[in-house]
């Protein structure tokens, strides 16, 4: 691919995130009619949501890459999966920051243990800022990419089974009060909203990924230029 | 067969290994001990049945912790382990050896444990003992591999806590589910899903973490 194609390509996406997102805004606030029960502060679900689910591509993209490294052995996932690892951890801890606003609204608490997108993202967060102490701990080269990736893919795996424990332990340490019932009947122009938003937050992940993978390959080649000078 | 006598004799070696140098067990006994006592002053005196069990699984998860920072000192010094890996046999038997002694250690310490819980806090039933049993497979399995990746590091002891706790948050909730409700065999059942999904990533993935 020609440098100048790729250069678009990182401002179509940009310029596609920043589209969709301000539109996404523009909808969630003027657009769509208060929710029945929750009222104007049920828009941060066109947000929170999206967010989340960009969060879990993110996680699922870097195991991907992971996988790829394992079955391939070819250096550049290495540094693929660890973009995305990194997005992901970006989009979870607004995930958190999000949800903590929500439940505070709705709820008049900053943290609620009986949210379990909540909980299952703090354990996610946990995991997956040990990911980066693996990778500052071990020297770069071969046997590290290889920890790294096996590391993601424990990831995804860990997150349906944290999902199971988090609804298993709901029942163990307190009932059940809080739910947002809101993803059960969404309406049509609910729906569209939410969908213009997700598609945006994924552009912006995207360009984001894009635009943080540059840095990073020329970060390595600048260190293995400067040792081949050395 | 060959591959079943590999691990038999790395499983041997470990535990050859302890029986003479008794460098990790007697510390786990003592600390699983002494973790106990904490949790009784910690403790109010009329505290829950459900916040005793879930002491003793803190109790137990850093003990296993504890054994688990050793379990690759053996093979550390003196580059032991890039022989293993040398060695004409499977990797992955290198880790089910090596989890197979990382389990007999966790149940030497849960034989004094649990009689000691039982004894300072309220009697041990058999779910308790049925989830701790199907938890040791679990914690053996995801911290031998979490391990291994974690002697590669620099601060190996300060690395694997970090890496292990996040990991076996759903291994707690089923241990206490399965030991504090009247209900327990949904969270038997969960803890044996958790041992198969990790136990075989773990087994498939090992090789990758030993090899360049």
């Amino acid at each position: 691919m020609s440098t100048s194609l790729r250069n678009n390509q990182h401002v179509v996406l940009a310029a596609a995130a920043g589209c969709l997102l301000l539109a996404g805004t523009a909808l969630a606030f003027y657009w769509v009619p208060n929710a029945p029960i929750e009222g104007f502060r049920q828009r941060i679900f066109y947000f929170h949501v999206p967010i989340a689910l960009t969060a879990y591509a993110c996680f699922g993209w870097a195991a991907w890459k992971a996988l790829r490294l394992l079955w391939t052995r070819e250096r550049r996932y290495d540094l693929e999966s660890y973009t995305a690892v990194h997005m992901g951890v970006i989009f979870g801890i607004l995930t958190l920051v999000t949800g903590s606003i929500w439940a505070r609204t709705s709820w008049g608490h900053w943290w609620v243990w009986g949210s379990r997108q909540l909980v299952l993202f703090l354990v996610l967060f946990l995991f997956y800022a040990a990911y980066f102490m693996l990778r500052y701990s071990v020297e770069p080269g071969p046997r590290r990419a290889n920890m790294s990736a096996v590391y993601a893919l424990f990831g995804v795996a860990l997150i349906p089974i944290s999902f199971l424990a988090i609804r298993l332990a709901e029942d163990l340490v307190h009932p059940v009060v809080f739910t947002h019932d809101v993803q059960s009947r969404l309406t049509g122009s609910q729906l569209l909203t939410f969908l213009v938003c997700l598609v945006g937050m994924l552009a912006l992940a995207g360009s984001l990924y894009v635009n943080e993978l540059t840095g990073k390959r020329l970060d390595v080649s600048l260190r293995e230029l400067r040792e081949a000078l050395e | 067969m060959t591959y079943l006598a590999d691990v038999f004799a790395l499983a041997r070696k470990d535990l050859l290994l302890e029986l003479r140098s008794r460098d990790t067990v007697p510390a786990m006994l003592l600390f699983v001990v002494s973790t106990l006592v904490v949790f009784h002053f910690a403790l109010p005196s009329d505290s829950s049945a459900t916040a005793e069990t879930g002491l003793l699984w803190v109790a137990l998860l850093f003990t296993a912790l504890l054994g688990l920072v050793r379990a690759f000192v053996a093979e550390r010094e003196d580059r032991a382990l890039d022989g293993l890996v040398l060695a004409p046999c499977d990797r992955s038997a290198i880790w089910l050896g090596k989890a197979i002694g990382v389990v007999a250690f966790l149940v030497a310490a849960e034989v004094v444990a649990l009689p000691a819980y039982g004894l300072f806090f309220r009697p041990v039933e058999w779910e308790l003992v049925a989830a701790v049993a199907l938890a040791d497979l679990g914690l053996a399995a995801v911290g031998t591999l979490l391990a291994a990746m974690a002697a590669a590091g620099r601060a190996r002891e300060l690395l694997l806590p970090l890496l292990f706790l996040p990991l076996v948050i759903p291994i707690v909730v089923g241990g206490v589910g399965a030991s504090a409700t009247d209900d327990p065999g949904r969270y038997l059942a969960f803890l044996g899903l958790y041992d198969a999904v990790f136990a075989i990533l773990s087994w498939a993935s090992f090789e990758y973490v030993v090899t360049e």
